[in-house]
């Protein structure tokens, strides 16, 4: 198992450095550049601006010295805010997406497995009607509805929780950022649940487990549940990765200083470093995640090995 | 075999009903029967005679759609309208059962040795720690060998005998009054399948379970049981000893039943007929893993120098256990898969010809398939299905000629005209398998690769194909390679005869002299598991 971790993060390695410069070249492209202004700089202003950031090199040297700055950890400065390195910035906005991607995350594994179960189990029955219709809708209404809804019905109208901001990240600031965030998933999990918890209820295995006698608690516990959580688990690697990255959304409408407005912002500005950073924390979350979640399948399925 | 008055089970007037889409179908219409102690007792019938489903009513594993009434009583106890509170402690402890299925019968996330467990420590109260000698002890009793090992393997790293033993082992965990055993050989290669029946009849000669013995082989109700109750559309058609039913069955089903093993043999071909398909030296290699950075690849033969010639109007019959490469050597032989050594057709060598060269010649080399069910579009009708090939190889006939061909196909294989318009999900496994004929037919090929064509079809359909497939043949002068593990069927339809192992040839000859005189100690344990019953009964 170890050396299987050892080769998957040494295959990790050119699947970055493909990222990375196929990201690099993709925003070059792109017509327009960090200093574009409405008004026009001044020539020499320009040139020496062009000069600290390289830009007056040819692009291959300019790879060459992001590549070589990335190795060191050094991101580069922001383009648009001056004041901060790129590293700077998700030192202070990661731990924030972090923290409220890992609880809305969470909080949708809990309730969604829950209610999906639940609704397999009681197949047919208002329950699962329930659950399937809510979770239908919980999967169609988008974020930016969701988010401005939430915040305008507790935040404006009955005032038990503050519409926006962050405050250092108080439990009365997260709810409906958490809640905006969880939703989604806990309807798309639900029905995952579901789907595989209804397959799995009438394999073979589980006719056995019944046919000799085990009480219905093992039979749905330990034969079905373990086998219905597996596309779950799938399923949490790329969500994981996206969640914990942050959302622009939910970040814009409640005002949050994570990181998943950067992405955006980033790009709008030709903000060339602070895109290419986002898209490394993206990728490495990506990478790392869907290494758990292999470990954690193969875990869960002994008939996934390996070694 | 003890007191064999004394019932432990006695089933009387059982019916089962499913609710569907299209109204309630009556799958068990009251249905009696008893099994006493210590006794074997067969029921047999086709798919579809409800033989599955009484029994499953008895275990409370109907599907959720499904009714059950009448009674079924165990030692006086009444188990129809039981909850399943009650029932559990009966099943799984008093009466047990194995399954068809033992490739997916048991949980593959659990270690053997747990499952084996689960009933010991449920109904005795066991703890885990506890059940482990007993565990140890079945897998012996099941002859598993090394079960110390093998206690903590995973179903997964178990063959099917293996499991089938696994869930024997299982089945006898608490002593059970009754053993169900539902077609718990059907899915096994032939010598497995002999193994594990031998296991099951001295089982209980040694430990006096009766058992409820529920299949469509009538090989094996004569080996094991001794009585026999024919189920045919959810009723029991007949009952009697084996011995009775087998000399002198009353009912029309039975005796049509009996009648059903395919006999009879294929007229040779001529001596001077050309040779039509030819394969020098065939090899098919499988790559298995390999990849950036997961090391070098695995490499598999499956065909492992293999020659074939195969005359006009000639059958050669490809015998092996699955695993052994025959299905391979059938598809690499009509350019399916990519492999080495010469094949000639038609006097010509087809072994290198690119695809676009090998498409005209594809008319001439059909295949048809095991599986009626998954092999015909569901979404086109078996007209379309079948005129599906024209489109390709004659794209010149308008629509009216390849309805006209599509009824002459039809009307070949006993189909009616009309059913060109219906969808293959309306059709029986019998009645699909003859449209996947039809399709092949329709071309009017020269060669014809049938894999395993009789083997997921039930027993009196078997011996319709069969005689389809001969009559086929003389007609048409048709050359085939008839691949199954079924000697019986085999025999019916081959002049020459190759036994396949691990992708070699072990032995080859005129039927005659393979059936007659198998020289290969392979080919004699095929035999002997198929054919030979009184030196199975001997044996055991």
């Amino acid at each position: 198992m170890f050396g299987y971790v050892l080769r998957r993060f040494a295959g990790a390695v050119p699947t970055l450095f493909f990222i990375v410069t196929i990201a690099f070249f993709m925003i070059r492209l792109a017509p327009g550049g960090p200093f574009d202004l409405e008004r026009p700089i001044d020539p020499l202003i320009m040139e020496n601006l062009n000069k600290a950031y390289h830009f007056d090199k040819p692009l291959w040297h300019q790879y060459f010295i992001y590549l070589g700055n990335l190795l060191q950890g050094d991101l580069g400065p922001s383009f648009t805010r001056r004041d901060f390195t790129v590293v700077e910035l998700f030192q202070t906005g990661l731990p924030v997406s972090i923290k409220l991607g890992s609880l809305s995350l969470s909080i949708a594994l809990v309730i969604g497995t829950f209610l999906g179960a639940m609704a397999a189990l009681r197949q047919n029955t208002w329950i699962d009607y329930a659950v399937v219709g809510t979770a239908t809708l919980g999967i169609t209404i988008p974020t930016f509805i969701i988010a401005p809804l939430l915040s305008l019905v507790f935040g404006v109208m009955l005032g038990v929780l503050p519409a926006g901001g962050w405050d250092g990240g108080s439990f009365r600031n997260m709810v409906l950022p958490v809640v905006t965030l969880a939703l989604p998933q806990i309807a798309i999990i639900a029905r995952l649940t579901r789907g595989a918890t209804i397959e799995a209820l009438r394999s073979n295995h589980v006719r056995t487990a019944r046919a000799y006698g085990l009480p219905a608690f093992v039979v749905v516990v330990v034969h079905t549940l373990r086998a219905a959580i597996l596309p779950v688990v799938s399923y949490l690697g790329p969500t994981a990765a996206a969640l914990l990255t942050g959302s622009v959304v939910v970040e814009t409408v409640f005002g949050i200083p994570g990181i998943g407005r950067y992405f955006v912002q980033g790009a709008l500005g030709r903000d060339y470093t602070l895109v290419m950073g986002t898209v490394v924390v993206v990728a490495i979350f990506v990478l790392v995640f869907n290494l758990i979640v292999d470990i954690l399948y193969a875990w869960l399925d002994p008939r996934v090995r390996y070694d | 075999m003890s007191d064999l008055s004394e019932a432990v089970l006695s089933i009387r007037g059982l019916k089962v009903d499913f609710e569907t889409n299209d109204g309630r179908v009556q799958a068990v219409k009251g249905v009696d029967l008893e099994v006493r102690r210590g006794e074997t007792i067969a029921i047999v019938g086709e798919s579809g005679s409800g033989k599955s489903q009484t029994v499953m009513a008895v275990m409370g594993l109907l599907a959720s759609n499904g009714r059950v009434s009448g009674s079924a009583n165990y030692r006086g106890q009444e188990l129809i309208g039981l909850s399943d509170k009650q029932l559990n402690k009966v099943r799984g402890a008093k009466i047990t059962m194995i399954f068809q299925e033992p490739m997916t019968s048991l949980d593959p996330l659990y270690r053997i040795g747990k499952q084996i467990a689960e009933p010991l420590i449920h109904h005795k109260g066991l703890t885990a720690k506890q059940a482990r000698p007993r565990v140890l002890e079945l897998l012996k009793l099941v002859g598993i060998p090394d079960p110390e090992r093998r206690i903590d393997s995973y179903p997964h790293e178990m063959s099917g005998g293996q499991r089938q033993r696994v869930m024997i082992a299982m089945a006898l965990a608490n002593d059970p009054d009754v053993l169900i055993a539902d077609e718990p050989t059907t899915a096994l290669d032939v010598t497995i399948q002999a193994q594990i029946l031998t296991l099951l009849a001295e089982l209980q000669k040694k430990l006096g379970m009766a058992i409820v013995f529920i299949t469509h082989d009538l090989g094996i109700v004569r080996r094991l049981a001794d009585r026999v109750y024919v189920m045919r559309y959810g009723e029991v058609v007949e009952q009697g000893t084996t011995e009775d039913l087998f000399v002198e069955p009353k009912h029309d089903y039975t005796k049509m039943l009996l009648a059903a093993e395919p006999t009879g043999r294929k007229a040779p071909p001529a001596d001077n007929a050309p040779i039509l398909l030819e394969g020098r030296n065939v090899e098919v290699e499988f790559k298995i893993g390999g990849g950036f950075l997961a090391g070098p690849p695995m490499y598999l033969r499956a065909v492992d120098g293999i020659s074939v010639s195969l005359q006009r109007g000639q059958t050669i019959g490809i015998v092996g256990e699955s695993g052994s490469g025959k299905s391979t050597l059938g598809r690499a032989l009509l350019r399916l898969l990519p492999s080495e050594g010469i094949i000639r057709f038609d006097n010509r060598d087809i072994a290198e010809l690119e695809r676009a060269q090998m498409r005209p010649i594809r008319k001439e080399l059909q295949i048809i398939f095991q599986d009626p069910f998954g092999s015909l579009s569901p979404r086109m009708t078996v007209g379309q299905v079948i005129t599906e090939g024209l489109l390709v190889h004659e794209p010149g006939l308008s629509a009216k000629q390849r309805d006209k061909r599509a009824i002459e196909a039809l009307k070949e294989v006993g189909l009616d005209a009309i059913m060109r318009n219906r969808y293959p999900h309306e059709f029986s496994g019998g009645q699909r398998q003859r449209i996947a004929i039809a399709r092949a037919m329709i071309l009017k090929p020269k060669v014809v690769v049938l894999d395993e064509p009789t083997s997921a079809l039930d027993r009196s359909v078997q011996k319709q194909i069969v005689e389809l497939l001969r009559k086929l043949q003389a007609d048409h002068d048709l050359s085939y390679l008839f691949i199954s593990h079924d000697l019986s069927v085999v025999r019916a339809m081959s002049d020459y005869i190759i036994v396949m192992k691990q992708g070699k040839i072990v032995e080859e000859g005129p039927t005659d002299a393979i059936f007659g005189d198998p020289r290969e100690t392979y080919t004699r344990t095929l035999m002997a598991a198929a054919i030979d019953e009184t030196k199975f009964r001997q044996a055991v």
